[in-house]
């Protein structure tokens, strides 16, 4: 897996691509997102949309990342999901967790309200 | 029901190195099944969890320990046994993930998907003293 990190507003957007599967990659996307937090960065939106693979390994990376930023007082949304994995978080309800956009503009003026 | 299978067995080490491997096995084999990709990437998903659980909570990452796997590939379904070496475990003791309570958890949803997306799951004593996690998918005919 491989992690792009860019800046639009005040969001932090990381541009994940590969696989986010059991092993490094879940560990390596817990580090970044711990960094993340530490340094104070409170926006985070997760690019979703070049990830091949997922597993409940990274589907419980991605609740760790969302339980880690939101109890630091910040927000985490997800941008453009594949159809895989928009299948993967509908059947575990995770849907109606996570606020999920298919458009980056739209992603960031969400949180500014 | 098609009672002639072509059978591909495979034995592997208690190490999470080859979770990739076999889940790359899983999807070729459905592939030339002619599973639709949608299909044949629940079929992969449900061989991975399968062979992580093995791996991880039937044989405990030990090394000496084996995951045997076996494909019955028949012309209208396919059938996958994956089987552990470990003490074996009361299948009705796995959480619901989708109760409030563990929603929110990171782990605890590999069994859950492959119950999702496979037509049948059964939990059985293996032969080899553990557990076999069997899982059967139909194959749609498209005329």
């Amino acid at each position: 897996m491989s992690i792009g990190t860019r800046t639009a507003d005040s969001v932090t957007i990381l541009d994940l691509s590969g696989k986010i599967t059991l092993g490094e990659s879940s560990v390596e996307l817990r580090n970044r997102i711990r960094e993340l937090v530490k340094s104070g960065h409170k926006n985070i939106l997760l690019n979703l949309g070049s990830v091949s693979h997922m597993d409940s390994s990274g589907i419980g990376e991605l609740v760790s990342a969302y339980t880690s930023v939101t109890n630091n007082g910040g927000q985490l949304k997800l941008l453009n999901l594949t159809k895989k994995l928009h299948e993967l978080l509908a059947i575990t309800k995770l849907l109606t967790v996570f606020e999920c956009y298919e458009n980056e503009s739209q992603a960031l003026q969400a949180f500014r309200r | 029901m098609s009672l002639y299978a072509e059978v591909v067995k495979i034995t592997v080490g208690s190490s999470l190195g080859h979770v990739d491997l076999l889940q790359a096995l899983a999807e070729n084999i459905t592939r030339m099944m002619e599973f639709d990709e949608n299909t044949a990437h629940q079929i992969g998903i449900s061989i991975r969890e399968s062979v992580i659980n093995a791996v991880c909570h039937g044989n405990k990452l030990d090394e000496s320990k084996k995951v045997n796997v076996e494909f019955e590939i028949y012309a209208d379904r396919l059938v996958i046994s994956v089987d552990d070496e470990g003490e074996g475990f009361n299948p009705a003791t796995i959480p619901d993930p989708l109760a409030l309570e563990n929603l929110m958890k990171p782990s605890g949803r590999g069994i859950f998907f492959v119950k999702s997306f496979m037509d049948e799951v059964d939990f059985l004593p293996s032969p080899a003293g553990g557990t076999r996690l069997r899982m059967l998918k139909k194959r749609i005919y498209s005329p």
